[in-house]
């Protein structure tokens, strides 16, 4: 229940749908994160040429025709794999459900560079005469895209629209999907992440100008929060949204239920357009906690943000300190050394992996540290090993974003 | 181009457009709508093809010709008579 919201109502997570480089469910996927297995492969894209990357595999076929694959997007497909696989997982009467009062809420770093770089490319061709732009590049590149390829997909009449939160957009879909059934303005949300990144090269060739593009001769090494030879992140696709009821609408229904949101907090860094701000993000996760009514210490699993970058770690790092001391009791870590960094799937994704510990009690590792970086020697950090943790209640997400955009997320056993 | 390589063009852009469909019976003389799932951005799709593969122009009051494969060789041909298919 968030605190200084006692009239609100419960919310829930029902049903879960997700593609990660390693593994196209949440079974698989947590079987993954348990056996230390990467889903970075080597990847080539134009302009900047040999590269490695989080590569996802699900059958794009499963829910839509190859003319649909044709029309959309990558973002689209991802969205509607999820969407569908949520609802399938949700146990929810679909064909009876009322689809005007379903909402969707798709969080995504970026929408639209995937189509105007391919647009431009094409255009070259033709000596840039733009008669032949293709008229496919509106519907394809309105923000909303990802959201409204599941309404159409779906059938959902309800609202849908996209939360453009940079890497923080995960947390941001869950979040404004718990805030519109407390409203009342749908009576299920279908909300997280996705992202489809890797289409773009821009990301790559951005963050490599910014010197901060992951390499390693062994792909599966190259994502490595927390170590001291770490080099930048490994962009990756991916996405997961969830299903989300009233708790009173879910027990009615006898749904299975994979944890509450007991709190959650979005807050602002206002310093700078990509340095993290160690002290806002403590704010967040201070703010989060109250919400949710609950000490730093009753947190058992903290899934961090960490991206591989030696400002993001570190600075993450302080903030955790800052707020959790020096506890053992809490665990720590961190699934982008797996798959890299799903950017706006990141936050929904990223928690999904943890929701098992629920009932398996086991924190799964951050992999790929070979030598740990001093100022991340967090006494609770999982270190290439999972750990077994005597019970879990709470669960509390990080996902920040750049302009400085921090957000959490705290999920409760129930 | 002869009128039978006209029509093979259009089918090969109709195998992009609507790849989950079967072209093997389509009815030259009946409007593809009625054959096909074909909306209006697909039609968009046959024209820019034919102005990306061949830079034949069709200005939008002749979108009208498309409707059937047999009015769309038939509005095709002489503009497309002088040139080789690729």
């Amino acid at each position: 229940m968030i605190a200084g919201a006692s009239e609100r109502e419960t919310i829930v997570i029902t049903g879960i749908g997700l593609a990660a480089p390693n593994g196209n469910n949440l079974t698989e996927f947590r079987e993954s994160l348990l056996a230390g297995r990467s889903g970075v492969t080597a990847y080539d894209i134009r302009y900047v040429g040999p590269t490695v990357a989080g590569v996802c595999s699900f059958d794009e076929l499963r829910y839509q025709k190859r003319k649909d694959l044709r029309r959309g997007t990558r973002a689209g497909s991802v969205s509607i794999y999820c969407a569908s696989e949520a609802i399938a997982d949700s146990g929810i009467d679909w064909a009876n459900q009322n689809k005007s009062m379903v909402g969707i809420y798709v969080g995504v770093t970026e929408h639209g560079n995937v189509e105007t770089e391919n647009e431009i490319y094409e255009l070259k061709g033709f000596d840039y005469d733009t008669k032949f732009w293709s008229h496919h590049h509106n519907p394809r590149t309105v923000a909303n895209n990802p959201a409204g390829e599941i309404s159409l997909n779906l059938g959902i009449t309800g609202p849908h629209y996209t939360i453009g939160a940079a890497c923080a957009a995960g947390n941001a879909g869950i979040i404004q999907g718990a805030q519109m059934l407390q409203l009342g303005e749908c009576d299920v949300a279908i909300a997280g992440g996705v992202s489809e990144s890797i289409h773009t090269f821009g990301i790559f060739a951005s963050f490599k100008s910014q010197g901060a593009l992951a390499n390693h001769s062994d792909p599966a090494k190259a994502s490595r929060p927390f170590d001291v030879d770490r080099n930048g992140i490994v962009v990756a696709e991916g996405g997961c949204l969830y299903v989300l009821e009233r708790f009173s609408d879910a027990k009615k229904r006898g749904a299975k239920i994979y944890g509450e949101i007991a709190g959650y907090a979005i807050n602002s860094d206002a310093t700078d357009f990509v340095l993290p701000n160690a002290e806002r993000q403590a704010e967040c996760m201070q703010l989060a906690l109250r919400r949710a009514r609950i000490a730093p210490e009753q947190v058992d699993i903290v899934s961090t943000h960490a991206t591989g970058t030696a400002s993001g770690d570190t600075q993450e790092c302080a903030a955790l300190r800052s707020v959790f001391g020096n506890t053992e009791k809490t665990l720590f870590n961190n699934a982008k050394s797996f798959i890299g960094h799903t950017m706006g799937a990141a936050g929904a994704l990223e928690l999904g992996g943890n929701l098992p510990a629920f009932n398996d009690r086991v924190c799964h590792a951050t992999i790929n540290v070979d030598q740990l970086d001093p100022e991340c020697a967090l006494p609770g950090l999982v270190v290439n090993q999972p750990r077994e943790a005597k019970r879990v209640d709470y669960i509390l997400n990080n996902s920040f974003g750049m302009l400085g955009i921090n957000s959490v997320v705290i999920i409760k056993r129930i | 181009m002869t009128p039978a390589e006209i029509k093979e063009v259009i089918l090969d852009i109709l195998e992009g457009i609507a790849p989950d469909e079967d072209l093997g019976a389509l009815k030259d003389d009946v409007p593809l709508r009625e054959q096909l799932e074909l909306d209006s951005m697909d039609f968009l799709d046959i024209v820019m093809e034919l102005r990306k593969r061949y830079r034949v122009q069709i200005p939008e009051d002749d979108y009208i010709e498309l409707a059937t494969m047999q009015s769309t060789v038939k509005y095709l041909t002489p503009m497309m008579k002088d040139l080789q298919k690729t």
